[in-house]
């Protein structure tokens, strides 16, 4: 549908925005730009309806480079949201729908309907006609703004940064609608954001940018789960915890202090050892001291009471059979885990089945009341 | 009362007067809107040389009117034009000054959105930039109106009748009635046409703009 082939953006024959850029939009799928601000996320997307003029390569529109349509000939056919929306103060949320539908000369009547249809399909009442912008909210405002870019029914949507300048609540409600009106009309649709939350939310696919470069182009489940670089990783890793729980491992939740103890103590040596460092179970390893090894079992305080245990080694004691998990495992898998096998804590192993850490009961209310806290912190910004 | 009773006496001159000076600023103000406007469009999208035409038009508001109309009588003469001429360079300034502020102030973001749209230039200024600048264009008119109400009875010294005809007179003839007659109905009329533009001012001010009344 769109193809950006070795873009170039310079401005002055020196500042390089946007470098030797390559990209191919499928239709129907939502494409997110994401990167930090100057990263040429913008400036890429504004080249496609040439609202920014590129130095250097080539961008086709539906197998046709852009330059071969003139510049107005080709916006009317892309639909175009921006952050501050954008709308004529001086007309009523109805002119303003229109307005594309006008210069394309449709007759009144099939604006009207046209217009109609959009609101409610945006979901805001026929009444909102007759109404002005500033007698809407930012997040109404917005909904307008989506319904004019949906006007003349374009196959390609560029939205820049839609919904950055709403409240997370109405931000999200937002971004919802918006999957919700792809599943509909299936259109391709350019998206830029700052927001790693919002882009693994709506994209198809995802390009992280910065320095004007793609760094990786990828499905979100890919972008986070096999980040091209450090750059990438980071930039995903920031906010991640908070992400959709299936993207979440159980070494992110796990606690990496670990009690162990040593397979060859008798039950005495361990009872002493365990009252020292005020602590009522540990995990038995081969050897003393060392966290990186394969658990045999656990064991608690209680178990090394008594003559008989007090002369046996803990090889011999352990009992309780132990539960681990892949450090790589899943959030829900691992609560399903618990739940199932009923146990208070999981051991988190690495590929060589050995010890990293535990997830328990606890560390898992840890890591959700974080994740609690760190939205709440989120939404007090805005 | 003495002035009262001596409008009355004269007030079929009076009247003339106030008719004539309403032509002279009239006119006036009609080709600065015609020139003016225009300018002003034109130097908000060329801002390298909006400089340099605002400060033609800011000089040009620095020379005394006195000067100015005994400065154009070597050039045109005395009488009806060259009175039009001088105020009509003083009504100007502010109509260009308005229309380029008007004009540059329109929010950036429903520029953008027009061009993503896919307007011209030209369906941007029709659509956009004139109708949201329309306020403040008519509010530089007003104020181009109301100053050249005032200055026009100094075009009387160059024979452009008027109001100011009473007012010269009266000096020559220290007759205080005669400055009254002029200078009253001038401040009137003043304060008329103030009014009068302010209102079609707020009438023309696009409903969305109007905020939540």
């Amino acid at each position: 549908m769109i193809e950006l082939k070795n873009v170039v953006k310079t401005y002055d024959q020196k500042t390089i925005v946007v470098d030797r850029l390559n990209l191919k939009i499928e239709k129907g799928q939502i494409v997110v730009l994401i990167g930090e601000s100057g990263c040429g996320k913008t400036t890429s997307m504004k080249m496609i309806n040439r609202l920014i003029p590129m130095s250097d390569g080539e961008i086709f529109f539906d197998g046709k480079s852009i330059m071969d349509y003139s510049p107005v000939e080709l916006r009317r056919k892309i639909g175009y949201v921006i952050q501050q929306v954008g709308l004529l103060p001086h007309m009523t949320i109805g002119e303003n729908i229109e307005l594309v539908p006008k210069m394309m000369n449709w007759d009144k009547n099939k604006r009207r309907l046209r217009t109609l249809e959009l609101l409610d399909l945006v979901d805001l009442d026929k009444s909102y006609y007759h109404r002005y912008p500033h007698e809407l909210s930012g997040g109404q405002q917005q909904r307008i703004g989506v319904a004019r870019a949906l006007a003349v029914n374009p196959d390609v949507i560029l939205m820049d940064e839609p919904f950055s300048a709403l409240d997370p609540m109405t931000r999200e409600q937002l971004q919802r609608e918006l999957l919700k009106l792809q599943d509909e009309l299936g259109k391709t649709i350019v998206f830029v954001t700052h927001d790693m939350d919002e882009a693994l939310k709506i994209g198809d696919k995802i390009a992280v940018m910065k320095d004007g470069k793609i760094l990786q182009f990828d499905t979100p489940e890919r972008i986070l789960k096999h980040p091209a670089d450090e750059y990438v990783e980071n930039f995903v890793g920031k906010d991640r915890l908070w992400k959709l729980p299936e993207m979440m491992y159980s070494k992110d939740i796990m606690n990496r202090k670990v009690e162990v103890i040593g397979a060859r103590r008798r039950g005495l040596q361990a009872f002493e050892i365990m009252k020292a460092r005020g602590i009522r179970r540990a995990i038995v390893v081969e050897k003393e001291g060392k966290l990186q090894q394969v658990p045999l079992g656990w064991i608690h305080i209680s178990q090394l009471r008594g003559q008989a245990a007090e002369e046996k080694t803990l090889r011999d004691l352990v009992k309780v059979e132990i539960q681990t998990v892949h450090e790589t495992e899943t959030l829900p898998n691992v609560l399903a885990l618990m739940k199932e096998t009923e146990a208070n804590r999981l051991v988190v192993v690495d590929d060589e089945e050995k010890i990293v850490g535990i997830v328990t009961q606890s560390s898992v209310l840890d890591v959700l009341a974080d994740l609690v806290s760190e939205y709440e912190e989120e939404g007090d910004e805005d | 009362m003495d002035v009262i009773r001596f409008m009355v006496a004269h007030s079929d001159d009076i009247f003339g007067a106030l008719i004539q000076h309403m032509k002279i600023t009239g006119i006036a103000v009609a080709f600065a809107i015609l020139i003016g406007v225009p300018i002003g469009v034109w130097i908000s999208k060329k801002k390298s040389i909006a400089g340099f035409v605002l400060g033609i038009a800011n000089i040009m508001q620095t020379i005394p009117s006195l000067a100015l109309f005994g400065l154009i009588i070597p050039i045109m003469g005395i009488g009806f034009k060259p009175s039009v001429f001088v105020l009509l360079l003083y009504a100007l300034m502010p109509i260009i000054k308005n229309t380029y502020i008007g004009i540059t102030t329109v929010d950036a973001a429903v520029i953008e959105a027009g061009r993503g749209m896919g307007m011209t230039r030209m369906q941007i200024l029709k659509i956009i930039e004139v109708p949201l600048a329309l306020p403040m264009i008519m509010g530089g008119i007003r104020i181009s109106t109301v100053i050249n109400i005032g200055t026009a009875t100094i075009a009387a010294l160059i024979g452009a009748g008027g109001l100011g005809d009473f007012i010269f007179r009266g000096i020559s003839m220290a007759d205080n009635q005669m400055i009254l007659s002029g200078a009253i109905p001038t401040a009137l009329l003043a304060l008329f046409m103030d009014t009068l533009l302010n209102f079609v001012e707020l009438k023309i001010t696009p409903q969305g703009l109007k905020g939540d009344e």
